[in-house]
């Protein structure tokens, strides 16, 4: 391919890929909850500068590949040379990198820095190899302990609780899906029956790792209702392909008969 | 040597001929149905049994699709409609000498709707079992002998439509519990014994063939109720009756 073709193909992609991007050609899905407008402004600010920079290199690249690609003189010199070039990039790349992070870190403490609010409905969170089971603390308020030895999925005990010496644990609803209502605070605390997983769930913009060992907490409002998909994405064994639940956001009404409809499979 | 046929000669020459070969003919291992006697029963819970718990299959949306009209539910306790303990396997624990080769048919277990049919499955020792999955998800089975008991421990994937999976076990254990690591709800139990042996329906009803004559110790497993046994003696070419009743706690 001669340089001039080489380089009209590398101004063909990179402004193709601008276009989609800026088109919003494949883009995320709806954003359903109270902090992700932050956390999607973030990235459209990450992706305009980044973008920017990513154009204008790939056009200068392919204007000197078009002016300069099949020239058998001896290279031309920037004036000055190499190395005032290198440090003004670096100097320009460096800034841009950091001025994100800054303005970057506002989302992320919106997200991890601030507590949860006091009234924030609790859920106990369980991964394990590949399902999510997930708890709510039934009228007492109480969730019961967890006693890994006595886990037995053949009589549906997924977490291990001891109903019979522990009354804390009596009321305790488990299910295989999260429903939750709209417009409240929910407060996760996520902990795993063995390896790594994660729990992520597309339109919350929520995505917080099962670490073993660790009692993770993550909160959140969500503020569509709606059936979500919640998978994982730490990969943690054969399964991890197929390692998912759903998240319902259902009205008040609804979701109180659905916790009460749970409450009497148990 | 000039051999000579006199009538005593061939007469006694036929008489031993037709003793080797009551001595050389292959032993006959099935006992004949006229000798072998049977033992029959129903097995039936002391009470209603509790509410099943339904299974929640929403992770797995194939199988969750089959179940939409009517759940799965846990199968740790099947009572039928009068009363019979369903998925309760009966053997002879004691008193059993026979060596019968065991069954060239094999049994079988098949993974459908993210279950396992049936929930109890019995094999003779050496007996082929075959492994089926009939779903749309893949199934990783995984049975959980006794360590030291003579079975491996081992868990095998088996993608939708693949070949069937076939296991060999040669440890007698009453009963080898089965889960799919993929799917946390399955289970499903192989009991592997020598000998005659039967699983109930949920009318609770049971009948063990070809029962060789003689004084055993008739035992039936529950998975949730545990064991309990009876003496029963077979005569050649009868039924004897045993009926059990497990008492839920």
């Amino acid at each position: 391919m001669s340089g001039k073709a080489f380089a009209v193909l590398v101004a063909l992609i990179t402004l193709v890929t601008a276009y989609c991007v800026i088109a919003h050609v494949w883009w995320m899905p709806v954003d359903i909850s109270v902090h992700g407008p932050k956390i999607d402004s973030q990235l459209e600010e990450t992706v305009f500068v980044a973008g920017t920079l990513f154009v204008a290199g790939q056009l200068v690249l392919a204007a000197f590949v078009f002016l300069y690609g099949s020239s058998r003189d001896k290279p031309k010199q920037i004036p000055g040379g190499a190395k005032p070039l290198v440090l003004f990039a670096f100097l320009l790349v460096g800034a841009e990198v950091l001025a994100l992070s800054f303005i970057g870190s506002k989302a992320w403490g919106a997200v991890y820095f601030t507590a949860p609010d006091p009234g924030a409905l609790p859920i106990d969170v369980q991964a394990g190899q590949f399902a999510y089971y997930f708890r709510y603390a039934g009228p007492d308020g109480k969730f019961g302990a967890l006693h890994p030895a006595l886990i037995n999925e053949g009589s549906q005990n997924y977490f291990g609780l001891d109903p019979e010496h522990d009354p804390d644990s009596r009321d305790d609803i488990v299910t295989a899906e999260l429903a939750i209502p709209v417009n409240k605070p929910i407060l996760l605390t996520l902990h795993s029956k063995d390896v790594g997983h994660s729990f992520y769930v597309r339109e919350l913009r929520v995505q917080q790792d099962f670490v073993p060992g660790l009692n993770l907490p993550i909160h959140f409002t969500a503020t569509q209702t709606g059936r979500f998909e919640i998978v994982c994405t730490q990969l943690c064994g054969l399964g991890h392909y197929n390692m998912k639940a759903y998240l319902s956001v259902l009205s008040q009404a609804d979701f109180d008969e659905w916790l009460k409809k749970q409450a009497a499979m148990q | 040597m000039k051999v000579r046929f006199t009538p005593v000669g061939l007469l006694t020459g036929s008489i031993v001929l037709l003793c080797f070969s009551f001595v050389l003919a292959k032993p006959n291992h099935k006992v004949a149905a006229s000798v072998g006697g049977q033992i029959t029963g129903t097995v039936k819970l002391d009470r209603i049994a509790p509410k099943a718990k339904p299974i929640d299959m929403s992770k797995e949306p194939s199988c969750a699709q089959i179940h939409a009209s009517k759940p799965a539910t846990m199968e740790s306790v099947v009572v039928g409609t009068r009363g019979g303990l369903a998925n309760v396997f009966l053997y002879l624990s004691e008193g059993y000498t026979g060596n019968d080769a065991a069954p060239s048919q094999p049994a079988t277990i098949e993974q459908r709707g993210c279950v396992y049919l049936p929930h109890v499955v019995a094999v003779n020792v050496g007996q082929k079992l075959v492994i089926t999955n009939n779903d749309q998800t893949s199934h990783n089975i995984h049975p959980m002998p006794k360590p030291g008991g003579g079975n491996p421990e081992w868990n095998k994937s088996q993608l939708s439509g693949a070949a069937p999976i076939e296991v060999n076990y040669t440890g007698e254990e009453v009963a080898v519990p089965v889960k799919c690591n993929v799917h946390p709800w399955m289970r499903a139990f192989i009991a592997v014994v020598k000998g005659p042996h039967a699983v109930t329906d949920d009318t609770g009803a049971f009948k063990l063939d070809n029962v060789p004559p003689g004084t055993y110790t008739l035992t039936a497993w529950q998975e949730t109720y545990g064991v309990q046994t009876s003496k029963v003696i077979v005569a050649p070419g009868k039924s004897a009756n045993v009926d059990f009743t497990f008492k839920a706690k």
